[in-house]
């Protein structure tokens, strides 16, 4: 309370000593708003992202996400590399999902040469890429019971996306950085016996999304505390470049897999594209939990049609790409990654403008943030889904 | 950008018939005028002339794979965006982004001291698709929700004092792109509410993406492939092979 | 007084009392901790849990981690209020203790039989809302000041419930003594068989519920545990605690946890009566009797609090005073009509 507006008793007027005795407390009440520091190390911030909020009691009045924590600089470094070394920085973008950031890239490189990858390799590369998507929503569908409170639901998630993490890890070699990609192919073929295990891994995953989906979205408290918590119109949130699951939770049906210039194989895949009405967090819980199963099914369509062959096309020893300029841009599990490589014909690129999903999808918290409570910014923050390295790049 | 029958630059089953027909390598400028002309990009280059983005205020447009690269003027950067959101429906932003064509001072050559450190690139300022002006250009890329297509605009900035309208009363996404290309190139986005560091400490002095700013790591210490010349156990005096085949 | 026909005078006795209760609070806290929270806690989430320390299914873990305590380094922030800050933690500490001085344990083991047993022990243990101010607020650190006014709040609104929750156990048993409400349990009947007693569950099960949720509010547990967020305020209001200090917030939450489920199970289970044993027997079986069923007691506790994801402040007040307070009321109302007309 601000000194200068409490008065004396003796020099209030007289009406004013009827309410004496609530009268120094109810003289304007001058509160301050709170400056709090959510981050940069938080265990709700995914990392290193810093918001700095201004509250009002519990209330968020304005939030300004400070960003840059773990900028690494791959747009400068890309310009002194050669494109296969590039792989082994682009990996490390999203590392929940390392080798679906490889993708766009080896597809913008192998375009501007001009090569094809032959079947085989583009289905291997299809599996993978799902198998990373299915093993990011695992731990998804199961940190964010964690956001909102319940500590059980994430470790079940961390259980189930070992398995996953075990077959990457027996194709690639490497459970988080696979760089499994070459131009024009892998780097290797499947080892024996991976496919049987990989159906079976499929069944625990959909035992999995079932347990997620009656332990935790169907908890009457979960319900409560994502229900109608930071809803995004779908005009703001394309607006903004939001992506993903996040803009199908808002309704828009769009997906580069099937809306997009083909890429892989989803052409030739039988999948839905699932949307939400309501564009709030548990929408965007139950968006990305129904993607996790589509996924498992896009793995089994993928085992069953597997054809046989090389898993690599025949490339130059030392690749040198033509001059050019593309734009490719694959559906990630984070949103739309995009690459636009302008090559100048040397062995590495002359630009790489990496276009990363949560980079536009945190853009949007100032807007979002107003107006909540803090509870419900922690919840926003986990139903958004992002990835610190995704943001910084 | 949906495939359609006619536009045979579908990548899915040809692996040589890639882009609009025309054969690619030889030339130095691998994007290619629409021999084949792409019916999408035509309908969008209609719209766009339809909703008053026309005559000098494009310089030139391209197909290029699937993508449409518009190259506009500068003082027609944010009439152009708007064209783009309301006549195409281009609701959606994907980057805003900016280009430094000069080529990277390097010294000595990859010949002259066997510095594999980072790939040669060629030392004439060329530019790509959509051709250039100058050196530095602003590039955005939008897509459309409905009508599943995108549209890469590009415009060019003057050397000395580069600066251009911004996109944020169009798309509030453009916020964080444009501080982030302000603060990696340095370009001043006129009408931006607050343009100010986004990765880089506020007190950060220089653009990092230009070409004329060095990779500091590299600076501050030699590229360690390059003084890897230790003799093997055994040898007395092999001069160990730095990579000069990348594969 | 009399005990296994032996002969004590009262300040032994006081003695005696005094170091039991020291005792049996840290230890059960002890227990508590190590099996619900290190062990069940773990098995639910398809973990082991410690297996190491003491050889057995690591059961040292916990004394371990109390010496481990003990021995660190006392840091407190600079601009702290350095008394309230040191003081924070032993008033929690102290409304446990001191519930646990009518709570009893045979028909002669209870510290200090009051006839105002349930009075006293229900405004005892709301002297844990200062402590928690205190720590907050002396803590000179935003995150543990909102932790604090949540808890304040949470705290405050959750005591009717467990008051109404009460006085229903307490109308059924015609008085406020703890003993008392033991031995109308013991000495009932039900529909007029009396070989079981009549543990106040059957009639005072809406009471027993809203016990059970007001004691998980009172214990900043999960579905309530906003004070405490870990995913937002990482501790709440004992973020800037380390060491010794930290210990008491640790002893203080598990050992009123332990309190609480031995209230309810003296106030709704029958405590330490079992059906046939009386006398002497009863001194010797109760403890292990009162032990076994608050664990069953806290065995609910703690299961609802690794499920549930916790509830937001405004959800929390709400839950209290709108659903909550209403129930109790009307199991007191039924309560006063069933008395009078059975």
């Amino acid at each position: 309370m601000s000194t200068e507006r409490m008065v004396a008793t003796d020099q209030l007027a007289p009406e004013a000593l009827h309410h004496l005795a609530d009268a120094q407390i109810n003289v304007e009440l001058d509160t301050g708003d709170m400056i709090l520091n959510l981050g940069p190390q938080h265990p709700a911030t995914h990392g290193t992202l810093r918001l700095v909020v201004r509250l009002d009691g519990e209330r968020v009045v304005s939030a300004d996400p400070v960003i840059g924590y773990m900028h690494r600089g791959y747009e400068k470094l890309t310009e002194f590399r050669t494109y296969p070394q590039v792989t082994t920085l682009i990996n490390r973008i999203d590392w929940l999902s390392s080798f679906a950031n490889e993708v766009p890239f080896m597809d913008a490189a192998e375009k501007l040469m001009d090569i094809e990858a032959p079947p085989r390799a583009k289905y291997i590369r299809t599996i993978l890429t799902e198998l990373s998507r299915i093993a990011t929503f695992l731990l998804f569908l199961g940190e964010m019971g964690l956001q909102v409170g319940a500590l059980t639901p994430a470790f079940y998630g961390f259980r189930d996306r070992e398995h996953v993490l075990n077959l990457i890890e027996a194709v690639t070699g490497g459970r988080f950085h696979p760089n499994f990609n070459r131009i024009g192919g892998l780097k290797d073929d499947l080892p024996w016996g991976w496919v049987a295990e990989c159906r079976s891994v499929m069944d625990i995953v959909f035992e999995a999304c079932d347990t997620f989906e009656k332990l935790v979205a169907g908890n009457e408290i979960f319900e409560a505390r994502t229900r109608g918590i930071g809803i995004i119109p779908a005009d703001v949130g394309s607006s903004y470049g939001m992506s993903g699951a996040n803009l199908r939770a808002s309704g828009v049906d769009w997906d580069l897999r099937r809306d997009g210039p083909p890429y892989l194989v989803y052409p030739e895949l039988d999948f839905e594209v699932h949307t939400h009405p309501d564009a709030d967090s548990f929408a965007r819980y139950i968006v990305r939990l129904e993607e996790t199963r589509e996924s498992a099914r896009m793995v089994l369509q993928c085992l069953d049609a597997l054809p046989s062959g090389p898993v690599m096309a025949k490339v130059p020893r030392i690749i040198k790409v033509p001059e050019g300029e593309v734009w490719v841009e694959t559906e990630n599990p984070l949103g739309q990654m995009g690459y636009y490589v302008i090559s100048k014909g040397a062995t590495g690129p002359f630009r790489v403008k990496i276009r990363s999903a949560s980079f536009s999808n945190v853009s949007i918290l100032p807007w979002l943030l107003r107006g909540v409570f803090v509870p419900d910014v922690i919840t926003i923050l986990g139903s958004l889904y992002f990835i610190l390295g995704d943001i910084d790049r | 950008m949906a495939p359609d029958p006619q536009d045979d630059a579908t990548v899915t089953d040809e692996s040589t018939a890639v882009d609009d027909g025309a054969p690619a390598e030889a030339t130095e400028d691998a994007v290619d005028s629409a021999s084949a002309p792409n019916p999408v990009h035509e309908e969008m280059a209609a719209l766009l002339q339809a909703g008053g983005l026309g005559g000098d205020s494009v310089a030139r447009s391209e197909s290029v794979f699937d993508d449409y690269v518009v190259r506009v003027a500068n003082r027609a950067w944010r009439h152009a965006g708007e064209i783009a959101r309301d006549a195409l429906e281009c609701d959606y932003l994907s980057f805003i982004a900016g280009i430094d064509w000069a080529p990277a001072p390097k010294e000595g050559g990859e010949e002259a001291s066997g510095d594999t450190s980072q790939p040669a690139q060629p030392t004439e300022m060329t530019f790509g698709a959509a051709g250039s002006a100058g050196r530095f250009q602003v590039f955005a890329h939008v897509q459309s929700t409905r009508r599943h297509w995108g549209l890469t605009l590009k415009t060019d900035l003057d050397e000395s004092a580069p600066t251009v309208e911004s996109w944020v009363p169009l798309y509030p996404g453009a916020d964080w792109h444009e501080r982030e290309c302000w603060e990696m190139f340095g370009f001043v986005f006129e009408g931006h509410p607050s343009l100010r560091h986004l990765y880089l400490p506020a007190d950060f002095e220089g653009h990092p993406l230009r070409k004329d700013f060095p990779l500091l790591a590299r600076v501050v210490k030699p590229w360690p492939g390059l003084v890897d010349v230790e003799a093997m156990p055994g040898e007395p005096e092999a001069a160990a092979d730095t990579e000069t085949a990348q594969a | 007084m009399e005990l296994l026909a032996l002969d004590i005078g009262w300040g032994t006795t006081l003695a005696i009392k005094t170091i039991v209760v020291l005792i049996i609070i840290p230890t059960g806290a002890l227990i508590l901790g190590y099996v619900f929270l290190l062990k069940m806690m773990s098995h639910m989430q398809s973990r082991l849990g410690p297996m190491d320390p003491g050889g057995f299914h690591g059961w040292y873990q916990l004394v371990g981690d109390g010496l481990k305590f003990i021995q660190k380094e006392d840091v407190m922030p600079a601009q702290a209020d350095r008394r309230v800050f040191a003081m924070a933690p032993a008033v929690v500490v102290l409304s446990t203790f001191l519930i646990f001085a009518v709570i009893p344990m045979g028909p002669d083991l209870v510290v200090k039989d009051l006839d105002v047993g349930v009075f006293y022990a229900l405004a005892v243990s709301s002297l844990s809302v200062i402590g928690v101010l205190m720590a907050g607020w002396a803590s000179a650190n935003k995150f543990a000041l909102l932790g604090a006014l949540r808890a304040a709040a949470q705290l405050i609104a959750y005591e009717l419930p467990l008051l109404l929750a009460v006085v229903g156990v307490v109308v059924q048993a015609g008085t406020l003594n703890l003993q008392g409400i033991v031995t109308a349990q013991q000495d009932g009947s039900i529909f007029g068989f009396s070989g079981l007693g009549e543990p106040f569950i059957l009639t005072q099960f809406i009471g027993f519920a809203l016990f059970l949720v007001a004691a998980q509010a009172e214990l900043t547990q999960t579905p309530f545990d906003m004070p405490v967020a870990e995913s937002e305020l990482v501790s709440g209001f004992m973020v800037e605690y380390t060491g010794f200090r930290f210990l008491f917030f640790f002893i203080g939450e598990f050992g009123t946890a332990f309190a609480f489920a031995a209230l309810a199970a003296t106030l709704f289970l029958g405590g330490w009566a079992i059906p046939g044993v009386e006398g002497d027997w009863a001194n010797i079986l109760g403890p292990f009797v009162l032990f076994a069923k608050l664990m069953a007691v806290a065995f609910l506790m703690f299961w609802v609090r690794f499920t549930y994801p916790r509830l937001r402040e405004d959800q929390l007040q709400s839950l209290a005073w709108k659903v909550l307070i209403p129930l109790g009321l009307l199991n007191l109302v039924l309560t006063g009509v069933f008395k009078v007309a059975f």
